[in-house]
């Protein structure tokens, strides 16, 4: 670890040999190992040490910007000087107004010495406990385990400075036999949070009832989607249309709805990236503390994240939400939190008359940014549900569907929510949502 | 640089590994971005480092660091071996590698105009005159136009006795017109969508592009698309422009000839292959005039290079050979499985990954058609083109792609504008069903620079050579409008 005084002194030289009127540097310092398994062995296993200085050189209006790995003073001043020779060669951003000025910023606990010091023995130990679950019920196990640890540092010429150490481990499983698959992940900055044993026994259970899918004809059916899948229609609208650069551009599903309906009244999305029960840092890559920010309340279109310049440019403050690099693709929720409700994915099952049930969607990607259309296939568990149970395993789909006009239609929300990557998010059950192809498993 | 190589090899043979091989990478990096008349992005990257891969006890371990130093290589390389040892204590299969001559030079790839040595100022005044252009079309609200430039030079040493230093220079550039109206965006771009094209090459390529003289061409398209009607739903004969048909090789045939993919290892992640290796020299992947090979060898292919990043050298392999699924590409630890020596497709994004089977060039042997011709003999069709979005099921079957535009093609003549075009089908289904393809005049190689695979999750550069192409019975049009708006 470098810790905070040395990783603060480090930046403070980087914006002392600055000739720009305006500097900002930014360090992130860390070590990450990641243990990767397949066909119910270890195949991959890996540990880096890397780091990056960043700095966001301004000369009036021209904007230049430089990273380096290499963090001996040489280097350092190298990269403040490569930031200022690009902004003087660059052309006058009208739009850009100042870099953000200091605002206090919360100081949270991120870091966990157990998680940063999980070692490669653990790891392997952890995998050979969830290969063992796989065995057990016929399965072939895949996966990987992660841990490691981040110091973030920031600081600019008008005096904002911060710095946050936090670590991260994560859990991925696909268990596979007989033709089922079943998947499970889990995330957090305490490894002590989860157990592998109960994600590889989730997966395993799921990979034996997903055993001989049989085919369905496409079409429209009801659904109930497990947070894994609700997950990826949560962060396709936050990618999409909820940061502001995207309003900016018209090219938001928000643009000209604020105050309307655009979705059912029973979905309430917001950003809070203090809340422990994501996965909390207290500001974000320019220093600015994190701001919860209510994007949709009760179905109506409420607000946008910001970053200083996207904020600036309309006489705003940041909400803290910036994305770090040179700040071309703008601000974006990374907390995002949904509402849960007061059902469960066995009362939705019990509800469903003829639906589907998707545990987890595969290589979704965009159709159309505004009216939200995106297509993407199901995968490691989908079911049929009939007369309110579960009564097959069924072949993979391929849905083409409005995420907007999908959660205009949800009936049930649970009340467990799962945390992942970017999102804290419930399980749902949707009325009418569009199957337009089928593959072969 | 040699004796840091030496120490990290004499340092695993003496902790036991049975295999080593060290990179050492150093990468530079410049882009420029361009949004409606600002300069939103000049940015400058480097970065150094090196990774030790190891093979203990029957098993992989890997370990990298950013600090290029005795005592930082002496710590990694012990780590490594630790890793490798962790992972045996799961049971295993040991690991086996097909054998591969040592190899021992100096390589690099030869550039007309060293993309480093352009004065900046030069290089944002072509992307500033695109914009103009873009921007005189009152309906284009957004106009990008991007240039990325990358040298990466890398030596690997093992403990076999291979030293290779070899060093890339890559260019790439495209322009982007969004038009914008009530609930409506459209895109056209140049010379292809997501970034543009990019090879192995200098500024020259850059320059080859002529992006001021496509600007207000594309941003023209853009702005019709917001007045085209949407793409119909209907089973037509469809034709493919270059780098849709590029994107259409990489997802459907690119990825399911990964032969780590195939036995599993990326099982959790990207998925696994319908291509299993029962299949080889026996399944009918595509109609008897598809051909088609890696090339690690093609001249400015963007997946070109002289030795794979485990010291095997590029090879050009066959994949599909009149239409019949004949091979894939192979690391030496896959192509042992399989009795075969390694086709050299081991790739590491960078000095911190672990290399892994990646594309190279992906090729379609051009035909002997032109697209006029296609065009000509088709009835009733679509011609569609440039990447909208891109989607496959994870064993490379089932894809759906969205194209920026399409246009009717009625009694062999374009016709009607169509706007949100999307087609589908099942990859053997559909190449199955190629019936023309241009020839070498309109063949192309082109770059894409945004290949994602592994955990963590490496960003691969590779090529894919192709000619238009024409495939019958295609499924187009699946978007449907929802409920009370009006596509």
């Amino acid at each position: 670890m470098l810790g905070r005084n040395r990783a603060l002194a480090m930046l403070h030289r980087a914006i002392e040999c600055s000739a720009a009127d305006m500097t900002q540097a930014t360090l992130d310092i860390g070590e990450s190992n990641l243990t990767r398994f397949a066909n119910s062995m270890i195949h991959q296993n890996v540990s880096e040490r890397n780091a990056q200085i960043a700095v966001k050189a301004a000369i009036g209006k021209r904007i230049g910007y430089a990273t380096t790995n290499r963090l001996d003073d040489q280097s350092v001043e190298a990269v403040v000087s490569k930031a200022v020779e690009f902004a003087r060669h660059s052309q006058e951003n009208p739009d850009f107004v100042s870099l953000p000025a200091p605002k206090p910023v919360p100081t949270i606990d991120t870091y966990d010495e157990r998680t940063a010091a999980y070692s490669p023995e653990d790891r392997a130990g952890a995998v050979a406990g969830m290969i063992a679950e796989a065995r057990r019920v016929g399965a072939s196990a895949a996966g990987s385990l992660s841990n490691g640890y981040q110091e973030s540092a920031v600081v600019n010429s008008l005096g904002v400075e911060a710095y946050n150490a936090l670590t991260m481990a994560d859990l991925t499983t696909v268990m596979s036999g007989d033709g089922g698959h079943g998947y499970a992940d889990r995330i957090s900055q305490r490894i002590g949070d989860f157990d592998p044993i109960e994600a590889a026994v989730e997966a395993a259970t799921r990979s034996v009832r997903s055993r001989s899918p049989e085919p369905i004809e496409p079409g429209e059916y009801d659904v109930v989607l497990l947070p894994y899948a609700v997950v990826e229609l949560v962060e396709f609208l936050a990618y999409l249309g909820l940061g502001a650069l995207a309003v900016q551009e018209g090219r938001s599903f928000m643009c000209g709805k604020f105050g309307q309906r655009i979705t059912g009244e029973k979905i309430t999305i917001w950003d809070d990236g203090l809340d422990p029960r994501g996965l909390p840092r207290p500001s974000d890559p320019e220093g600015v503390p994190k701001q919860r920010v209510d994007l949709i309340v009760n179905g109506v279109a409420n607000a946008v994240v910001y970053d200083s310049y996207t904020a600036y440019k309309e006489g705003k403050e940041s909400t803290g939400h910036a994305i770090g690099g040179a700040g071309a693709y703008g601000p974006m929720p990374v907390n995002v939190f949904m509402r849960p409700g007061g059902s469960s994915v066995e009362e939705m099952i019990a509800s469903t008359k003829k639906g589907i049930l998707v545990t987890r969607f595969h290589y979704t990607n965009v159709i159309h940014p505004v009216l939200t259309v995106i297509t993407g296939m199901t995968r490691d568990g989908t079911f049929l549900i009939e007369n309110g149970k579960i009564t097959k395993p069924l072949r993979n789909l391929r849905f083409t569907d409005s995420i907007l006009e999908r959660l205009s239609n949800v009936e049930l929300i649970s009340r467990e929510t799962k945390r992942q990557a970017w999102a804290v998010v419930p399980a749902i059950k949707a009325r009418a949502f569009r199957f337009t192809g089928v593959t072969e498993f | 640089m040699r004796d840091l190589t030496e120490k990290a090899l004499e340092k695993v043979r003496e902790l036991g590994a049975s295999y080593g091989d060290i990179r050492i990478v150093r990468r530079t990096s410049e882009s420029i971005e361009v949004k409606n008349g600002k300069v939103e992005g000049l940015t400058s990257e480097t970065d150094e480092g090196f990774g030790i891969r190891v093979i203990a006890d029957g098993s992989w371990g890997f370990a990298g660091s950013l600090t290029v130093e005795p005592d930082e290589i002496e710590r990694v390389a012990g780590l490594a071996v630790r890793i490798a040892r962790a992972s045996a204590q799961v049971a295993h299969e040991p690991v086996k590698l097909a054998p591969v001559e040592t190899a021992e030079g100096s390589f690099e790839f030869d550039v007309q105009k060293d993309p480093f040595e352009i004065p900046i100022e030069e290089k944002i005044k072509l992307l500033l005159d695109a914009d103009r252009l873009m921007r005189q079309i009152p309906e284009i609200k957004v106009a990008r136009s991007s240039m990325n430039f990358r040298r990466t030079e890398t030596i690997f040493a093992s403990t076999e006795g291979s030293y290779i230093e070899q060093i890339k220079t890559e260019s790439g550039a495209g322009i982007e017109a969004t038009a914008v109206a009530e609930g409506e965006v459209q895109k056209r771009s140049h010379p292809a969508s997501f970034r543009g094209d990019f090879a192995a090459a200098g500024y020259e390529f850059v320059e080859a592009m002529d992006l001021a003289g496509n600007a207000e061409r594309i941003a023209k398209e853009a702005a019709q698309l917001l007045k085209a009607p949407q793409c119909p739903s209907d089973v037509r004969t469809l034709i493919l422009e270059g780098s849709m048909l590029a994107l259409q090789i990489h997802e459907s045939c690119g990825h399911p000839i990964e032969l780590d993919r195939v036995f599993g290892t990326e099982a959790s992640y990207a998925g696994t292959s319908f291509l299993t290796p029962d299949k080889l020299d026996d399944f009918r992947y595509g109609s008897d005039i598809v051909n088609i090979v890696a090339d690690a060898t093609a001249p400015g292919g963007l997946g070109s290079f002289f030795f794979d990043d485990e010291g095997v050298p590029a090879q050009r392999v066959d994949i599909v050979k009149d239409g019949v699924f004949v091979g894939y590409l192979t690391s030496r630890e896959t192509a042992e499985k399989l009795g075969r020596r390694s086709g050299g497709a081991m790739r590491a994004d960078g000095w911190n990954r672990i290399p892994l089977i990646r594309m190279t060039n992906i090729n379609l042997d051009p035909g002997d058609w032109t697209l006029d011709e296609m065009i000509e003999d088709t009835e009733r069709g679509l011609y569609a083109e440039m990447v909208g979005s891109w989607s496959i099921d994870d064993k490379r079957l089932n894809f759906q792609f969205a194209t920026e535009v399409a246009y009717d093609i009625e009694d062999g003549s374009l016709g009607q504008m169509y706007k949100n075009p999307t087609y589908t089908g099942i990859t053997y289904e559909f190449w199955g069903n190629c019936d023309a393809i241009a020839g070498e005049d309109e063949w192309h190689l082109w770059g894409l620079p945004n290949c994602g695979k592994g955990e963590p999750v490496q960003t691969m550069h590779v090529g894919h050579g192709v000619a238009p192409a024409r495939f019958r019975n295609v499924r187009i049009g699946v978007m449907e409008a929802p409920e009370g708006e009006d596509v």
